[in-house]
């Protein structure tokens, strides 16, 4: 299958000799939803904003639906969207109007009608005509969607979607994504929430210190990222494990008053159950449990470690 | 080219003139009434001629280059510094758009703004004063000449700052001086011969003299010398902006 957006051998310095992404190869399909994850200052703005034409490729290049974004970006840009990060919104425009802006700018004829939809489909009708700075977070973040889908984008970035979104807007906003993938639109968004990435992905990159550490399917990343480890606190310590907890593979503290139990969520069966039976009927009494998800940072270290 | 993206920047920024309308037009209109109790009535009354030309008409085209000058800096540099500032200029960088289509845009706006400013100040003046404009096709050239210059000039201000600081350096200590030395509320020749040689480095005083020209046919220098200086200025403009968006300056990193 013909990649929609295929990036090769992309490496970006800036000017104040900050190497942003190093190498990146990347090949994206028609109709996919792929989350970039990764921390904070890992590139993953750099990256969309160099396929966007927001930032210069230092080398290596980039094609979206086979044009070349430097040379032709006039046939790339028209058929891409932008969600920025930030809400970078003009202050004294009405949000039709600012809309109708990014219409135009992609070249396209104004269409009121089809901008009366996406406000509807928005939420944002009854704001049609407010001015912008008179508008919530929340609300900003879906005229900036409405600005980034106003020229009918076949590709469709997203920076960062969901932050500091609250958790109603959220999963609203995954629902639109999801109605847009649907209808047909390629989407690339960035994310530093593994469950973000979780719940609406196809595919999962992970990117840091502008390395692309590696490209994989949700389910198979999601089972890597699916362990959790069950701290489980005594009340009176005890010197070894009992011998009918052998097969719950527990770590045992050196002061010998926590248990460690990994499991994996992902599983139908996590066997906390019957571990819970078992510790109950090998005599031992509990002062407190606490869980604990694998975090991404830990997830960064096994790339890295695996890597080198 | 991408007529629909000239469209709607000229638009959302003449919208930007309309909502703003009393500071944009009002306060240019108040600011030439006021030159004119004060250089034309009150001064003016001891000077009478300047030449064979009344003291209050031969003040007009400097207050309009005035105007014209300050505005369309003001306007243009304001135009593209604004969305720089508030970070939704990601949206020009990443539209299919080129550099001739954004300049044609931002500064075909702010020259309109300025054009229609002039023209504001002028049917003001024609209530305080007699004017008869001797030549109306070259008036009318070097106001649009004017205009378009240094919208463009203005322009390469706004993505030069990175501050409001910035943004008033130029206009406040370059701009204002010349033109109040480049001849605005005097003739050249009523300087000492000294001064009259100092005054000759201003490119200011070749517009104020040229446009001086196209009203009362009295002119400080040859009107060739002051076409030949705003059309050098202009090719200057272009050739900088043109620059700036070939490298990227400040835009794109």
């Amino acid at each position: 299958m013909q990649p929609i957006v295929s990036i090769k051998n992309l490496s970006k310095t800036y000017q104040s000799g900050h190497k942003a992404l190093n190498n990146i190869n990347l090949d994206i399909f028609k109709g996919e939803i792929i989350a970039l994850l990764g921390p904070n200052g890992a590139g993953k703005t750099t990256l969309i904003s160099t396929i966007c034409g927001i930032v210069t490729p230092s080398s290596g290049s980039i094609t979206v639906d086979g044009y070349d974004t430097v040379k032709q970006y006039r046939q790339t840009r028209a058929i891409i969207g932008l969600v920025p990060q930030e809400l970078t919104l003009g202050a004294f425009d009405a949000v039709a109007n600012t809309i109708a802006f990014s219409r135009g700018l992609h070249g396209k004829p104004a269409d009121p009608a089809y901008i009366d939809k996406l406000l509807t489909d928005l939420s944002l009708l009854d704001k049609r005509d407010s001015m912008l700075m008179t508008l919530s977070g929340g609300m900003k973040r879906r005229v900036l969607i409405g600005k980034a889908l106003a020229h009918r984008p076949t590709v469709l970035f997203l920076d960062e979607p969901t932050a500091g979104v609250d958790v109603e807007l959220r999963k609203d906003m995954w629902n639109l994504v999801r109605e847009l993938r649907d209808s047909g639109v390629t989407i690339i968004l960035t994310t530093h929430y593994i469950e973000e990435a979780e719940s609406i992905a196809d595919r999962v990159g992970v990117i840091n210190n502008g390395e692309l550490l590696l490209v994989e399917d949700k389910s198979t990343l999601m089972n890597k990222l699916g362990s959790k480890q069950l701290t489980i606190e005594l009340r009176e310590s005890i010197s070894g494990i009992p011998e009918t907890l052998t097969k719950y593979e527990l770590e045992l503290s050196e002061d010998g008053t926590t248990l460690l139990y990994h499991y994996d969520t992902r599983q139908s069966r996590t066997g906390i159950t019957s571990l819970m039976k078992d510790i109950n009927a090998a005599g031992l009494v509990l002062k407190d449990l606490h869980t604990k998800q694998s975090s991404l940072e830990d997830i960064f270290v096994n790339l890295l470690q695996a890597e080198s | 080219m991408n007529w629909y993206a000239i469209g709607v920047i000229y638009k959302q920024e003449m919208l930007r003139t309309w909502n703003t309308m009393l500071q944009s037009i009002a306060s240019p209109v108040i600011s030439t009434c006021l030159y004119f109790v004060v250089f034309g009535a009150a001064i003016g009354s001891r000077i009478e001629t300047v030449g064979s030309v009344s003291y209050g008409s031969f003040i007009v085209p400097g207050l309009i280059m005035l105007s014209l000058l300050t505005q369309s800096i003001s306007n243009a540099s304001f135009g593209i510094y604004f969305p720089k500032f508030t970070g939704t200029i990601y949206e020009i960088l990443s539209a299919p758009i080129s550099f001739l289509e954004v300049v044609l845009g931002y500064v075909g706006a702010a020259a309109t703004k300025s054009l229609i400013i002039g023209a504001i100040i002028l049917a003001t003046a024609g209530f305080f004063v007699e004017l008869n404009i001797a030549h109306p096709f070259w008036m009318l050239a070097f106001l649009i000449l004017t205009c378009i210059t240094f919208s463009l000039f203005g322009f390469i201000i706004g993505i030069w700052a990175d501050s409001f600081e910035k943004l008033q350096l130029i206009p406040l200590l370059v701009i204002t001086p010349l033109v109040f030395l480049g001849g605005s509320f005097y003739s050249v020749d009523m300087l000492p011969p000294f001064w009259q040689k100092v005054t000759l480095f201003n490119p200011v005083l070749y517009l104020i003299s040229g446009f001086r020209w196209s009203f009362f046919d009295v002119a400080d220098v040859s009107v060739g010398i002051s076409l030949a200086m705003i059309v050098l200025f202009l090719t200057l403009c272009i050739a900088i902006v043109w620059w700036m968006f070939k490298t990227g300056y400040k835009l794109r990193q």
